[in-house]
């Protein structure tokens, strides 16, 4: 069975119909790309996945790990493993890095009847993550996202996905404004993820970040639908085609 | 920004006449125990209250805030001691009680010495009962009490002139420094509806010294006990005092007080309001820059649920140039509480390069709630710097969301959310442990006004 099955789904906003029927089926161990032009869609499929209400599912289902997945609250779904790497990771003033991610990732222990990390404990999880990501120790200590550089905040995304070890990891354009040391170490973050037990899901409009991260399957999205998918070389296929080939494709 | 409107109601049948009346009892009895010129204030206090009477909504001064609730009180004002009830034990429960240095315990406005410690102090400082001071230090008391905070148009502070009959009174020499901070704690013991206390504190630092005060006001009991308190501070030349106060009382309990500073040349203020408690809390917290190059920050934090008001009105008089004020004011607003904040900002002429800053920051955790917030800037000078900003807004869904989908659940989040809210108003208290268990306290009160809001 797959680790994540999305069928048929249907989601909008304000009226406005956005995803029109997609299909995906992404099994444990696997990494799948999803590439497509601006406002196809791509955020609004990892936010509804992650459970933001803001948008409304019309119809079609999503099983994860056998659950369905439309039931959970955003919280339990990151409690199950999800992890959404935000294309916009919003600034929490006043809401201090570490204190925050010692909280959510208590919370997802406990959840799997683990106990909680003692602030020791958890400082050796972070410095570890730390070297990784080659994040300044500052970063941890200031207020989330806040007055954060743009690559910086993408850095903390990975930095945070490090650290709660999910199972299933979407990337929203994680790569999109950073440099090239800091896609490396993004990419490094993402690789050291890979395991046979979990998978990635990654949103990027550039071929750049899928020599590093190489995919197992390449998705194209076009106005909410997938018209394409394939292997790795699609992305390369993409990036010298651009997406005007596949504009009358129907929803696959 | 939310305004309500309300159809103003005729003035209530206050009982102004059984103030009056009290006043006649405590003038022949107890108050005969106070020196000549501290009852000659009095009477100049209890007439001034009788020409203005209770403020009634149509006052500027006092269009949100209706006092109808306190002036048809039964008036019982507690101006004599009565034997106490509590012990120390009793009083661990409450706030800063483990904080180091000195502490000084009122209950109902009296000084009580069996609950109060006073640690060793600097040559020259003095602390301890206003009402003893009156008597063996009254060429000071003398010199500066009533002389900052006016009575003149304000009902409840002439109410104060004519009943207090204690308080703190705290005097710290010329360039003396107080590292410790020095704990008053009002302790409203409210055995029946309408017990009045009319606290009176009088604080000196005189040119160069250094001071922190932290005032606490809580309550035992939940009857409609009213404090109603002035605390004047003289900050002298050159002098540094911290001030925060804590108001805490029961949900029972009607406060009302002023904090008037008198800021002299080259001083530094800073104010801190936290004010979590009382069914009505108004506070008036003035300052006066009497010389150049004063620094006066003036900071608050409200917190109210269910059907709470909490007012602040603040007034900043820039009398003189190149002084600078900056009031940062957050509010907690749940259930169907109401916020009020007024600031207003005095730029007297020739009072040049006055750099004024207003923030008010409101946030709403339901529907009902609501804050009327209005700044009121009238400048005399043309070099000046004023910035003044209000908004009320919720919680920030994205912010939510975010901290949900990293594994926190909602109410967590939303707990986080406020209380970073708050801690932007608690960072700025200099007084370490003062803002440490404020912070703690706040935690828990937040929570459980979070969950009273999921409900
Ligand atoms: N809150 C919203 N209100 C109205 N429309 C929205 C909202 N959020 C997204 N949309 C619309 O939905 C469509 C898909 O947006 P989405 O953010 O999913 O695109 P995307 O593929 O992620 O684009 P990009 O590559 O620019 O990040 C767009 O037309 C966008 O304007
Ligand atoms: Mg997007």
């Amino acid at each position: 069975m797959a680790l994540l099955e999305i069928r048929n789904l249907n989601a909008g906003i304000a009226g406005k119909h956005i995803l029109k029927g997609i299909n995906l089926s992404i099994n444990a161990g696997e990494v799948h790309a999803i590439m497509g032009p601006n406002g196809s869609g791509k955020s609004t499929l990892s936010q509804v996945l992650a459970g933001r209400k803001t948008f409304n599912v019309i119809s079609g289902e999503v099983t994860y790990n056998g659950k369905n997945l439309l039931e959970l609250e955003p919280e339990e779904r990151a409690h199950e493993g999800i992890f959404l790497a935000f294309q916009y990771p919003v600034e929490i003033p006043g809401v201090n890095n570490t204190y925050f991610l010692k909280a959510a990732y208590n919370e997802i222990r406990k959840h799997r009847g683990e106990p909680e990390l003692d602030a020791m404990d958890f400082l050796a999880l972070v410095k570890e993550k730390m070297k990784l990501l080659h994040l300044e120790q500052d970063l941890l200590n200031r207020p989330l996202n806040e007055g954060f550089s743009g690559g910086e905040k993408k850095r903390n995304e990975i930095f945070q996905m490090a650290v709660l070890d999910p199972k299933l990891a979407i990337l929203d354009e994680t790569d999109s404004g950073l440099d090239i040391d800091a896609l490396r170490d993004v990419a490094d973050g993402v690789n050291k993820l890979r395991r046979p037990d979990n998978a990635a899901l990654v949103i990027t409009h550039y071929q750049r970040l899928l020599n590093y991260v190489v995919p197992d399957f390449v998705h194209v999205l076009l106005n909410g639908c997938i018209v394409k998918s394939g292997g790795k070389e699609l992305a390369l296929e993409l990036e010298e085609k651009g997406y005007d080939w596949l504009a009358c494709q129907p929803c696959l | 920004m939310t305004t309500t409107t309300q159809q103003s109601k005729p003035a209530p049948a206050d009982n102004a006449q059984a103030h009056l009346a009290a006043f006649d009892t405590f003038e022949k009895g107890g108050a005969r125990r106070f020196p000549a010129w501290v009852n000659e204030l009095r009477r100049a206090g209890i007439s001034r209250f009788t020409a203005l009477g209770f403020p009634t909504r149509r006052l500027e001064d006092w269009k949100y805030t209706n006092v109808a609730p306190i002036s048809q009180l039964p008036f019982k004002p507690a101006v004599n001691p009565m034997p106490v009830a509590l012990s120390a034990a009793d009083l661990a429960r409450f706030a800063f009680a483990g904080l180091d240095g000195s502490r000084l315990v009122f209950v109902n406005g009296h000084f009580v010495p069996g609950l109060s410690a006073i640690s060793k102090l600097s040559v020259g400082v003095k602390l301890g009962s206003l009402a003893a001071a009156m008597s063996s230090d009254g060429d000071i008391v003398k010199q500066h009490l009533g002389r900052y905070a006016s009575a003149t148009d304000h009902a409840f502070r002439a109410l104060n002139v004519a009943f207090f009959a204690d308080g703190a009174f705290i005097y710290v020499p010329k360039g003396v420094v107080v590292e410790e901070p020095i704990h008053l704690l009002f302790v409203a013991v409210a055995g029946e509806d309408g017990t009045a206390a009319h606290p009176r504190n009088l604080i000196v630092a005189e040119a160069g010294s250094r001071l922190k005060v932290v005032e606490s006001y809580v309550s035992v009991g939940s009857a409609a006990g009213f404090t109603n308190a002035v605390t004047e501070i003289a900050v002298g030349e050159g002098a540094n005092v911290e001030h925060c106060k804590f108001q805490d009382e029961s949900l029972g309990a009607f406060h009302v007080a002023t904090i008037q500073s008198s800021l002299a040349r080259n001083s530094r203020f800073t104010s801190h309001s936290i004010s979590v408690g009382a069914q009505i809390a108004r506070h008036d917290i003035n300052a006066v820059m009497t010389g150049e190059g004063v620094e006066c920050v003036l900071n608050g934090l409200y917190v109210a649920s269910g059907s709470q008001l909490v007012d602040h009105h603040m007034v900043v008089d820039h009398a003189q140039p190149r002084c600078a004020s900056h009031e940062f004011f957050h509010g907690i607003l749940g259930g169907k509480s109401r916020g009020v904040f007024n600031g207003k900002i005095f730029v007297r002429p020739g009072a040049q390069q006055t750099d004024a800053k207003q923030t008010n920051r409101n946030l709403l955790l339901t529907d009902d709630a609501t804050v009327d917030t209005k700044p009121q800037l009238e400048i005399f000078a043309d070099d000046v710097k004023c910035m003044h900003g209000a908004t009320v807004g919720r919680l920030d869904e994205d912010a939510i969301f975010y901290l949900r989908s990293r594994g926190i659940p909602h109410n967590a989040a939303r707990r986080m959310l406020t209380q970073a809210f708050a801690s932007n108003i608690l960072a700025r208290i200099g007084i370490e442990p003062v803002r440490k268990q404020l912070d703690e306290f706040l935690q828990s009160h937040l929570d459980a006004e979070i969950r009273a809001v999921e409900g």
